[in-house]
């Protein structure tokens, strides 16, 4: 299937959903849904370089919170769409994301971990300190009830769950058209063996930058439109420990080598605590975060998709 | 004639560990050398200096008149230098057929362009396996293979790059002596094709069939260099290995 064939379908299912969603009618529906959506770029962007590339991220809230706060300074500075900001925040957070992949290339595996925890740690101070976008007062947007596309009034929420939709498309194109090209093979030797990569002539560097700079822009762009779906945004709800922790899990629970892991571990996850806040608790959430990790770490160390492909190859009993 | 690699002069030092110091190569096209050396000699350390894995603190080293200095490793396998390392390094997530495409798509794609189609890519990675006698095995994963497969992956892989010059690393330590015969057949058929080979081995009998010129290294040292006849019993390295 090529990637044009694939974007199609994706749309195709996009707008079922969408159509599905409309038909439902239920304002409740597009804020849950929108929560899922996130997190299946927040997980596809966490896996170009985690899953791809081996190297295990753990500040995607910096990045999440660079996105959100480039629309916070803007809605300030001057309001543009939604749209425009998405583009906005990709810009900075793949600067950032670039940085990032600068600075660590001699970090590996934990110390590389512990870079990003604490680039997202000095980031948080930043904007814990800067009050033109709030400081730790954190900032309003407000956003009008009803938004009008191409003559058609729809409700607000309703608009940005269409943005968060074509942004997961995209995200999942994305990582699948990277995984079937030169540049995913590329990916997968840094994962295997750096040295052994460099020996066939792996530019190892330049991949490693291009990795950590389109994951950093997808979590920026997954940021991007939160300020306006939340309504009021603090540095505490910006930079939780949550992103970073969900975008770790659901790859590896769906399956890290692959853009279907993020995808399923996402709808799974993301549905579950969904369905936790509203009956239990929302404090729940991260037990079963922790929960369904242990969990798959002992049955399914490969996540869903892994454990799919070792029956398939297994055959039929 | 103009020798292909020119190695002038370098050293490393790890810490006050001075692994290579002052060494002097000098390696004729198409010609077939062997490196000797006890163990932590730096015979490693050197292959790892020509190719760019690390970067050696002095002296120069030239490839194909070129100034190989500065160059990242894969910059230098581009150039033309493929080595082979002492331990299997296969991408473990890759099967075979896989794991000679990252050399075609990187080093020999951007050498002369994309050139090739997926299934020229295919049939050359084909070849690849044929020529090490493992195309039964092209799908399977690196960890179903045995050790000697291992190696013969690991020489195809450098070969993938199609190299002027191979530098094989201990490719047959731990292996028994039929399967060293596979590995010497091999190597000296790559040969014939008009690549230049550097060996560095530890197995005497293998070094001394193959080999048109030996050097030796000792404590970061060349010792000796010339006909392999000569150089065993050279004063110097029969001091080195037996002992006084």
């Amino acid at each position: 299937m090529n990637a044009l064939k694939f974007s199609l379908i994706s749309i195709g299912i996009g707008l079922l959903v969408l159509a599905f969603a409309h038909w439902l009618g239920l304002d409740y529906f597009y804020f849950a849904g929108y929560t899922i959506l996130q997190f299946i770029v927040l997980a596809t962007a966490w896996n170009i370089l985690g899953g791809y590339c081996g190297y295990v991220n753990f500040g995607t809230a910096a990045f999440f919170a660079l996105g959100a706060y480039s629309s916070v300074f803007m809605y300030k500075f001057y309001p543009l769409p939604i749209p425009v900001l998405i583009l906005i925040s990709a810009v900075v957070s793949g600067i950032v994301g670039f940085g990032m992949g600068y600075l660590t290339l001699r970090l590996r595996g934990s110390f590389f971990a512990i870079a990003t925890l604490a680039m997202a740690v000095v980031l948080q101070t930043l904007v814990i300190n800067w009050d033109y976008v709030g400081g730790s007062r954190g900032a309003y947007i407000l956003r009008p009830e009803k938004m009008e596309i191409a003559g058609l009034t729809i409700n607000y929420i309703e608009y940005l769950f269409v943005l968060m939709l074509i942004l997961a498309v995209v995200a999942l194109a994305t990582a699948r058209t990277i995984e079937r090209s030169q540049l995913g093979f590329g990916f997968a030797t840094i994962r295997d063996d750096e040295m052994a990569a460099e020996a066939c002539g792996v530019p190892t560097l330049r991949l490693k930058l291009i990795a950590t700079t389109l994951s950093g822009a997808f979590m920026g762009m997954a940021g991007a439109p939160f300020p306006y779906y939340i309504g009021y945004i603090q540095p505490q709800s910006a930079f939780g420990l949550e992103y970073a922790v969900n975008s770790i899990a659901m790859p590896m629970i769906g399956g890290t080598t692959s853009w279907i892991g993020p995808l399923v571990g996402s709808i799974l996850l993301g549905s579950a605590q969904q369905y936790a806040t509203v009956t239990i608790s929302s404090a729940v959430n991260l037990l079963i975060v922790g929960l369904m990790l242990v969990a798959f770490v002992i049955i399914a160390p490969n996540g869903l998709i892994g454990l799919v492909q070792k029956r398939l190859r297994r055959g039929p009993p | 004639m103009t020798a292909l690699l020119h190695v002038d002069n370098i050293s490393k030092r790890f810490g006050g560990f001075v692994a290579l110091d002052g060494i002097d190569l000098e390696v004729q096209p198409g010609e077939r050398l062997g490196l000797i050396g006890p163990n932590g000699s730096g015979k490693s350390t050197l292959v790892n200096c020509i190719c760019g894995t690390l970067q050696n603190e002095s002296g120069s080293v030239r490839f194909d008149d070129q100034v190989m200095d500065g160059l990242a490793a894969h910059q230098r396998t581009h150039r033309g230098i493929a080595r082979s390392f002492q331990l299997p390094r296969p991408f473990h997530s890759m099967n075979l057929a896989d794991n000679l495409r990252i050399p075609l798509l990187y080093t020999v794609h951007a050498r002369l362009g994309p050139l090739r189609s997926p299934g020229d890519l295919d049939t050359r990675c084909g070849e690849l396996l044929e020529m090490v006698g493992l195309e039964k095995k092209a799908k399977q994963m690196p960890r179903d293979l045995t050790q000697v497969e291992m190696r013969k992956l690991e020489l195809a892989r450098a070969m993938a790059a199609e190299p002027k010059l191979l530098i094989a690393d201990e490719s047959m330590a731990g292996l028994s002596h039929s399967e060293i015969e596979d590995i010497l057949t091999l190597l000296v058929r790559l040969n014939e094709r008009g690549i230049t080979i550097i060996l560095i081995e530890h197995i005497m009998t293998a070094v001394m069939s193959f080999s048109q010129r030996l050097a030796v290294l000792v404590s970061g040292r060349k010792i000796a260099d010339g006909k392999p006849e000569d150089v065993v019993r050279d004063e110097q390295v029969v001091r080195a290995y037996i002992g006084q």
